[in-house]
């Protein structure tokens, strides 16, 4: 699996509340959450974002609440998949969890800046910058994290479980 | 290699003797947790799964506690596919409107949470009941679907940071300033991924009201959870509210830390978080002046009895300030009767604050409280991010209920200290 796009770049302990006001949370639906992810501080970011696009951020990335509706909106809103310094943990989770796939990596966090065109490979972990023509190297994902994501997110994880 | 007071309930519920950090295991729960926010998206995850049954239907607890009484119509239709559900599934642990309480106070409450269980809630602040030495964590809606249909989550061992607390603290100390300073100390991403074990002489100083505080901030230094060992109050405790049977964990002498923390309680001082970060912490001498436009005391970091009756002790025959919006909101029906009985209402209101229903409400900007731009409120919930309670443009100052009082009272950020001198 591939992801290719133009990278929007934001900095350190980007929480939920940014991600998705809980404003907004009074409903579930995608398309509706997409409309303000990042409003409070990216008000353009919904008119800008297209899909295959890719979330480059430093550290803590997702921090705050739990709620499902922060990685929810961010995929809804056409973004591929996020790379960041380190995440919080119930995000990291989280984005497995609905199949929005995110890397941690440090470099590649610290070099790419706002409008590269990046791509990223999931199988090698390799992150390639087409604007700076440089590659950065993101751990790949623990095994069991992979059976999950091989299951299409953990309801095809529960769903082989259970045998449905 | 020895385990962290965590890794024991980790492994016991795993059924492995021994689990390492890093470790990806799956455990068995003893309960899942959603609220009226997380609840429709894990309903809808757990129809997708195929469930038709929850695993078990007295292990299940469903909270309608962030917009209810529904606060519009989208809420409304929220709140209306957690009732159906529960009714379908006879949800034995349903609290709706009447019932309903801040989930991380009411579950403690009802006797629903023990030593040694594993709890998982669809909402970051399930790390509070680590106040009972349980095993408690948030996750999110698509995990509490999986919890509910399996019984089961999956998690990788966390490892883990000491908290050695000696001293006893100050008049005007609470579990909150500990809280807080440790967050300023280490920072939000301090204990990121991590378990932050809280021991030493230290703990028997604290009530079980300052535990459920100190635990139910640990997300906001980034921590997987939060855990006190079990002594005397919370054995007391978990037998004043609860038939279930309790198992005590206790770490290993020889158990691995990432780092060992001294905190000298005795030290310490009322401390706040100015905006936009919880780390972004101050001692009460090094405020300043600013001008507040609004007070919330509650949440389910500070909306219990002790929390209550603090801020009645400080309110007490005083009026807050004119240009200062009170709202006081008691974490749970019981604690709100117990307020009524007390007199602690009264106490309220003839101050000129204003008493609610229990309801998380102006903690996440919901309703009951919403700041216009520019506008300030020292408050006592557990988050200052941008827009965290109305406009981005307004900034939020967390603290003690104790300050927070005394902040209503005098109109700026205060020192209850100050009130005693003028008695
Ligand atoms: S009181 Fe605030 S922090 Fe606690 S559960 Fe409610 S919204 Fe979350």
């Amino acid at each position: 699996m591939k992801a290719e796009g133009k990278v929007f770049k934001y900095g350190n302990d980007i929480d939920t509340d940014i991600i998705i006001p809980a404003r907004h949370l009074n409903t579930t639906d995608p398309k509706e959450l997409a409309k303000y992810c990042m409003e409070d501080i990216d008000k353009d970011f919904y008119k800008e974002v297209e899909d295959g696009d890719i979330i480059v951020a430093l550290k803590n990335f997702g921090c705050g609440s739990s709620r499902e509706h922060a990685p929810i909106a961010i995929k809804a809103a056409g973004i591929s998949c996020v790379i960041a310094k380190s995440y919080a943990r119930i995000f990291y989770r989280n984005s497995f969890n609905i199949g929005l796939p995110i890397l941690e990596c440090e470099e590649a966090a610290n070099k790419i800046e706002a409008g590269d065109e990046i791509s990223v490979d999931f199988e090698t972990g390799e992150i390639f910058n087409k604007t700076k023509n440089e590659i950065y190297r993101a751990e790949p994902f623990p095994q069991f994290i992979q059976q999950i994501i091989n299951s299409d997110g953990l309801v095809g994880y529960v769903r082989n479980k259970l045998g449905r | 290699m020895g385990m962290t007071m965590t890794q024991k309930i980790l492994a016991a519920h795993a059924g492995l003797k021994e689990v390492k950090a890093g470790q990806f295991i799956e455990i068995d729960l003893d309960l899942v947790l959603g609220n009226d926010i997380t609840s429709p998206v894990a309903i809808k995850e757990f129809e997708k799964m195929g469930s038709t049954k929850v695993y078990d239907k007295d292990k299940v607890a469903i909270v309608l506690d962030h917009f209810v009484p529904n606060k519009d119509i989208k809420s409304a239709e929220q709140c209306k596919i957690s009732r159906n559900f529960a009714k379908k599934h006879s949800i034995t642990n349903f609290f709706d409107v009447g019932q309903m309480g801040i989930e991380h106070a009411l579950l403690p409450e009802k006797g629903l949470v023990v030593a040694g269980d594993t709890v998982i809630g669809a909402d970051s602040h399930t790390c509070t009941y680590g106040a009972l030495g349980a095993f408690s964590t948030g996750i999110g809606s698509t995990d509490m679907a999986a919890g509910m249909a399996t019984g089961q989550m999956w998690l990788k061992v966390p490892s883990a940071i000491k908290f050695n607390l000696k001293g006893k603290p100050g008049k005007w100390v609470s579990g909150k300033d500990i809280i807080l300073h440790i967050i300023g100390k280490i920072g939000v991403d301090g204990a990121l991924y991590k378990s932050m074990e809280f021991t030493g002489q230290g703990v028997k100083e604290l009530s079980m009201d300052d535990r459920f505080t100190i635990a139910n901030m640990a997300i906001e230094a980034g921590g997987k959870n939060g855990i006190f060992p079990v002594d005397e109050k919370t054995i007391q405790y978990i037998k004043e509210h609860s038939n279930k049977e309790y198992a005590i964990y206790e770490a290993d002498e020889d158990a691995v830390y990432d780092q060992v923390i001294d905190i000298d309680l005795s030290k310490l001082k009322p401390t706040v978080a100015f905006p936009h970060s919880p780390e972004n912490t101050r001692s009460i001498d090094s405020v300043g002046n600013i001008q507040i436009d609004q007070v919330v005391i509650g949440s389910c970091t500070n909306g219990r009895i002790e929390d209550m009756r603090i801020t009645a002790q400080i309110l007490k025959g005083k009026k807050v300030h004119p240009d200062v919006r009170t709202i006081i909101i008691p974490a749970t029906q019981k604690i709100y009767k117990q307020c009524l009985q007390e007199g602690l209402a009264e106490i309220f209101i003839d101050a000129g604050a204003i008493i609610s229903t229990p309801t998380c409400g102006p903690c996440l900007g919901g309703y009951m409280g919403i700041l216009a731009d520019g506008e300030k409120a020292v408050t006592t919930t557990n988050r200052n991010f941008v827009g965290r309670m109305g406009h981005p443009g307004s900034e939020v100052y967390l603290a003690s209920p104790a300050v927070a009082a005394a902040s209503a009272i005098k109109g700026r950020i205060a020192n209850p200290i100050e009130l005693e001198r003028e008695v």
